[in-house]
C-alpha cells in the first residue's frame, strides 16, 4: 500500500469516531439532560414562555434534526450563540484560544525540555540516590492537588511578596507577559513531575535493548550511548507524547485560568459550567475531540514516515 | 531448581513488595484512611461534623486540633467526614471502570471481529475527548451530588484500562494452553474466566491503584468546581474556601485539607509502583 492510499485510510478511520462523539454529545445534552428551559428562566416561568424558548433554541424539533445538527457543526464549525452571553461561541473560543496558548505554550516548552534534562539525568545515574531522589521528589510532587499549588502560589508571589500581579490579563503583545508569568510557572510546577516519571520510564525501557548494549560492547561511554543512541530513538515517543498531550493540556489550565481571571478556554469552560450554558460546552467538548483525532492523525503519518519499522498495513 | 522449594507465587509476589520499608508505610496509610472512611461511615467519627463547637475562624489549638469554620465547626472533623467522601469515590469509581473495562477488555480481545471493531469504537470517542471535558459534560448533565461523581469518574476510566487487557488477552487467546483448553471441550467463559484471567490479573490490580488516586484528585477538582458532592464536607471545597478565606491569613483549612489528600494520595503512588514491580516480571531488576 502507498502512503496517499494510507492516508486517506486514516482520514476515512476518524469519521466514524466523530460521529461517535457527536451522537455521545446529543445523547447527553438533548436526550439524558432536563428541560434547559428551566433553568434559563427560572422558576416563575410560563408554559408559554417556556415552549416560545424551546422554540427559539430549537428543542422542538425532532430528535433526529437536532442530531444532525450537531453532526453538520462538525463540518461548518458553527456552534451557534451562547445561552448566556448571546456571543458567537466560534468567536468566543477563538479569542479564548490565543489568550490560552500565550500562557500553555510557554508552559508546555520549558516543563518538556527540563522534564527530558531530568529524566535523562535520572537514567544515567539509574538507581543512585540522585535518580531515586529525584523519583520520589516527582511522586511527591504529583501527589500535592493542583489547587494547592495554585492557591498557595498566588497568596506568596502574586499577594505576600507582590512579584507578580494577582489576577487578570491584557490582550495586548507585550503587555500580557507580565499577567502570564504566574499562571505558566505554576502550570510548570504542577506538571514537571509527571512528565519526569514519564520520560524517565521511557528512557529506561530503551536502555535494555540490544542495539544500546551493541554500542556499549563497542566501547562508547555511557553518555555518548545515552545522547547519541537513546535519544534519537526516544524522540519520536517524546514528540508524539508532546503533540497529543496538547488539549488535554489546553484544558488543563481551566482551574489556573479561573483563579487568574484569564479569559482563555479554560475561563470560558468554567463560565459555562457556572451558568449551565450548554452550546457552549457542547462545542468545547466537539471541538477538543476534532483536535485530539486530527493531531492523533498527523503524529501517526509522521511516525510511519519517520519509522521504517512500521509497516503500513 | 527444585521446584518444591519454590514458595507460591502469591508469597513471591508479596514478599518483592513488601521488601522496601517505605511500601510497607504506604500500605499502613492506605490501610489507616480506610479505616477512618469506614469508621465514619458507621457514624462512629466525625458524625456530628456540623455542629458548632467554637467561635468562627479559631485557630489550631489545644482544644481545636486543627482549628474551626468560618461557621465554627470543627475542621478536625470535616476532614475525617471528607476522608469518607474520597475514599468511597475512590472505592466505587475504581470497581465501576474494572468491571466495564475487564469486561469489555476481554470480550474485544477474545471474540475479535465485529464485536471487537464496536468495542474499539467505543473508547476510540471516549479516549478522543479530554478528560475533564468529558467529565465536566456528564457532571453539568446528571446534576450536582456525589452519585453523578461516581458515575462520570467511573463511565469515562475504563478506556485505557480496556485497551490494555484487550492487547494482553489478543496475545494469548492463541497460545498453546488455550488450545489444548479447547481440545479438552473448555467453553468460552471457561477459558476466559480460569485461564486467561488469572494471566492478565496484574494489570487490573495495577490499574486499581491508579485508578483509585486518581477519582481522589478529581473528585477534588470537581468539588472546587461546585460539580461535586453537595452538603457534605469535601477537601475540594474545603480549598475552594480558602480562597477567600488565605487573604486574612486564615491558613488551616487550606493546609489541612492538602495534607490529608496528599498523604493518601502519596501512599496510593508508591503503592501502585510496588505493586507494577512485584507483579510486572519484565521489568524486574530494573
Amino acid at each position: 500500500m502507498n502512503l496517499y492510499t494510507y492516508i486517506i485510510r486514516r482520514i476515512c478511520y476518524v469519521i466514524p469516531v466523530l460521529m461517535g462523539v457527536s451522537l455521545l454529545i446529543f445523547l447527553l445534552f438533548n436526550v439524558v439532560a432536563g428541560d434547559p428551559t428551566v433553568v434559563m428562566l427560572g422558576k416563575y416561568a410560563t408554559a408559554k414562555q417556556m415552549a416560545e424558548l424551546r422554540h427559539q433554541l430549537g428543542l422542538d424539533r425532532p430528535w433526529f434534526i437536532q442530531y444532525l445538527d450537531i453532526l453538520k457543526s462538525v463540518f461548518t464549525f458553527d456552534f451557534g450563540r451562547s445561552w448566556a452571553t448571546q456571543q458567537s461561541i466560534i468567536a468566543m473560543l477563538k479569542s479564548g484560544a490565543w489568550v490560552s496558548l500565550t500562557l500553555v505554550t510557554p508552559s508546555l516548552i520549558i516543563t518538556s525540555l527540563l522534564a527530558i534534562c531530568l529524566a535523562f539525568l535520572s537514567a544515567f545515574f539509574r538507581n543512585s540516590l540522585l535518580d531515586r531522589g529525584l523519583v520520589m521528589l516527582s511522586i511527591i510532587m504529583t501527589s500535592i492537588s493542583s489547587l494547592a499549588y495554585i492557591l498557595f502560589g498566588q497568596w506568596l508571589f502574586g499577594y505576600k511578596l507582590g512579584w507578580f500581579p494577582i489576577a487578570g490579563y491584557e490582550y495586548e503583545f507585550p503587555d500580557f507577559i507580565t499577567y502570564v508569568m504566574l499562571p505558566s510557572i505554576i502550570l510548570i510546577i504542577v506538571n514537571i513531575g509527571y512528565d519526569i516519571r514519564f520520560y524517565r520510564t521511557m528512557v529506561l525501557d530503551e536502555i535494555y535493548r540490544d542495539y544500546v548494549r551493541t554500542a556499549r560492547a563497542k566501547g562508547l561511554p555511557e553518555w555518548l550511548v545515552l545522547f547519541r543512541h537513546v535519544l534519537s530513538n526516544v524522540l519520536i515517543p517524546i514528540v508524539t507524547n508532546l503533540i497529543m498531550q496538547l488539549p488535554a493540556f489546553l484544558l488543563g489550565t481551566l482551574l489556573t485560568e479561573s483563579f487568574f481571571s484569564i479569559p482563555g478556554l479554560g475561563g470560558i469552560v468554567f463560565h459555562a459550567i457556572n451558568s449551565t450554558d450548554f452550546p457552549v460546552i457542547k462545542a468545547i467538548t466537539i471541538l477538543s475531540a476534532m483536535f485530539y483525532l486530527v493531531l492523533n492523525l498527523v503524529t501517526d503519518i509522521i511516525y510511519t514516515l519517520l519509522d521504517p519499522r512500521i509497516k503500513l498495513s | 531448581m527444585d521446584s518444591a522449594l519454590t514458595p507460591p507465587i502469591g508469597t513471591q509476589v508479596f514478599r518483592r513488595m513488601f521488601k522496601s520499608k517505605v511500601t510497607v508505610a504506604a500500605f499502613v496509610i492506605v490501610l489507616g484512611y480506610a479505616l477512618v472512611a469506614l469508621l465514619a461511615y458507621w457514624g462512629l467519627l466525625a458524625s456530628n461534623w456540623s455542629v458548632e463547637v467554637g467561635d468562627s475562624y479559631e485557630p489550631p489549638s489545644k482544644q481545636h486540633w486543627f482549628g474551626t469554620d468560618i461557621f465554627g465547626r470543627s475542621v478536625v472533623d470535616k476532614i475525617i467526614k471528607s476522608t469518607e467522601v474520597a475514599m468511597s469515590v475512590g472505592f466505587v469509581v475504581s470497581i465501576i471502570s474494572i468491571t466495564i473495562g475487564v469486561v469489555l477488555g476481554t470480550v474485544a480481545g477474545y471474540f475479535g471481529g465485529i464485536v471487537d471493531e464496536c468495542i474499539v469504537w467505543v473508547y476510540s470517542i471516549i479516549a478522543s475527548i479530554p478528560n475533564i471535558m468529558l467529565l465536566i459534560a456528564f457532571t453539568t448533565i446528571l446534576g450536582k451530588g456525589i452519585l453523578s461523581v461516581y458515575i462520570a469518574l467511573g463511565i469515562t476510566g475504563w478506556g485505557e484500562l480496556c485497551r490494555l487487557i484487550r492487547s494482553e488477552v489478543i496475545r494469548h487467546r492463541d497460545r498453546e494452553y488455550i488450545q489444548a483448553a479447547t481440545a479438552i471441550g473448555a467453553s468460552h467463559a471457561r477459558k476466559l474466566i480460569v485461564h486467561i484471567l488469572p494471566n492478565i490479573i496484574h494489570i487490573v490490580i495495577v490499574k486499581f491503584s491508579e485508578i483509585f488516586q486518581t477519582a481522589i484528585k478529581i473528585e477534588v477538582v470537581l468539588s472546587f468546581l461546585g460539580l461535586g458532592v453537595q452538603n457534605q464536607p469535601s477537601w475540594g471545597v474545603m480549598i475552594d474556601d480558602a480562597k477567600i478565606e488565605l487573604m486574612r491569613g486564615i491558613w488551616w483549612q487550606l493546609v489541612f485539607a492538602t495534607l490529608a489528600m496528599f498523604l493518601v494520595v502519596l501512599a496510593f503512588n508508591i503503592l501502585s509502583d510496588a505493586l507494577r514491580d512485584a507483579l510486572d516480571p519484565k521489568l524486574r531488576g530494573k
